[in-house]
């Protein structure tokens, strides 16, 4: 078992070096449908966090007992328990939101960071840097997410959370809250990331192999 | 919904309300295998045939065992785990009996197991109160829509690398989200024809 790193090394591995959507592009398929609003990403970001922090902590508690050949399966469980309990929650407190998001809150399951995360961390790591972990990536993750948000939410409606920002000359950008809007403002990000914070010459982790 | 007709669902499914181009769904292993056509077709057509079989199944599932004994609750949990017993089942079987099929889709079927496109047609199909045959006709468009999307892409990227001139951060997934966008307004085009919610 390889050493655990120390707590600061994997905030900042998580957050930005190896931030999970500028880096690998991965799991973006769930959260990126609702991202024409802030409120809807925030509320989909909490419920990532939640899953991915409690997954990897299970995970990494269970990873003595868990037999190698059916781990995948037992992570899979693990990440939809946890997912049913957010909404859950959602459906009971936030129910507009629950609406709105639709079938994306329990696509969260197959949202491949989560069981990257399981996999390249938690198996192999104590809980408590687990936890870390989760958060850490969670936290990059959602960070990015809500970049696109921004951009969509405030060119699109001119609002941000549903505050009036832009005057009221503004003409709305329509292409913005739709699908195609989504694809082009991450892929700025993604090539602003890459120009100039986050240049591909460290090797990158093969990590894509999850749908 | 109920009263949808079975060719509209097919064609909206492919094309107005393609899974990949306005849901955002399977985006990580479109953005990942597309990097040629032969590839992007062999997991394409997995996936036609997962998605009709396992949208058809989930359905039988969901109205016949969880609704009568109110644990909609866990249509996640049964969802998935059909889903990955499926394709655990298809992978033996054509390895058993159709070895030259299994060396075409062997390689792509553990993939689809997480892929969020699969576990999505069946948590639409509950929303919106799809009858059987018309979730398997969903199923099998958004498969359909699915494997013309990636092949679409998978085409344009094979030219793309050849011409050389991208920029070097846009490379793999920034042109590749370019590239997805601009499809995705083009099927947008579609969507005054037929509409479904």
């Amino acid at each position: 078992m390889a050493k655990t790193p120390p707590a600061k090394t994997i905030m900042q591995e998580g957050l930005w070096i190896e931030n999970p959507v500028l880096r690998h592009t991965l799991g973006i398929c769930s959260t990126l449908a609702v991202t024409n609003l802030m409120v809807n990403t925030l509320v989909m970001n909490i419920g990532l966090i939640f899953t991915l922090s409690m997954s990897c902590t299970t995970v990494s508690i269970l990873r003595n007992i868990t037999p190698m050949r059916i781990r995948m399966m037992v992570q899979t469980l693990i990440i939809s328990s946890y997912v049913i309990i957010f909404d859950i929650f959602i459906k009971g407190y936030l129910p507009d939101i629950s609406e709105a998001l639709g079938p994306y809150v329990g696509l969260i399951i197959t949202n491949c960071i989560v069981m990257g995360r399981c996999e390249a961390f938690a198996r192999n790591n104590l809980p408590l840097p687990s936890f870390l972990d989760g958060l850490a990536v969670g936290i990059g993750y959602s960070l990015v997410l809500f970049g696109v948000a921004f951009v969509r939410e405030l060119l699109g409606f001119g609002t941000l959370f549903g505050f009036q920002i832009m005057p009221e000359a503004f003409t709305p950008w329509t292409i913005m809250i739709m699908p195609p809007g989504a694809f082009f403002t991450l892929a700025l990000y993604v090539w602003l990331a890459r120009t100039y914070f986050m240049p591909a010459d460290k090797g990158m982790v093969e990590l894509r192999v999850k749908g | 919904m109920a009263n949808i007709e079975p060719t509209t669902l097919f064609f909206a499914a492919i094309f107005t309300n393609n899974i990949l181009l306005t849901n955002f769904l399977g985006l990580c292993p479109f953005l990942s295998i597309s990097k040629n056509v032969e590839s992007a077709f062999g997991l394409g057509t997995a996936v036609v045939f997962v998605m009709a079989c396992t949208t058809g199944l989930n359905h039988l599932l969901y109205y016949k065992i969880l609704v009568p004994y109110d644990l909609v609750h866990f249509e996640y949990i049964l969802f998935i785990i059909v889903i990955a017993a499926f394709v655990q089942l298809v992978e033996m079987i054509v390895e058993r009996f159709f070895p030259p099929l299994y060396y075409v889709l062997g390689i792509f079927l553990p993939l689809i197991t997480v892929n969020c496109a699969i576990l999505g047609a069946s948590l639409f199909m509950v929303i919106r109160d799809y009858t059987l045959v018309q979730s398997v006709i969903y199923g099998a468009g958004s498969g359909i829509g699915w494997l013309l999307a990636i092949t679409a892409v998978g085409a344009i990227r094979e030219k793309v690398q050849k011409a050389n001139v991208v920029p070097k951060g846009l490379e793999g997934p920034g042109i590749t989200l370019i590239i997805t966008g601009i499809l995705s307004l083009a099927f947008i085009a579609f969507s005054g024809m037929i509409q479904i919610q």
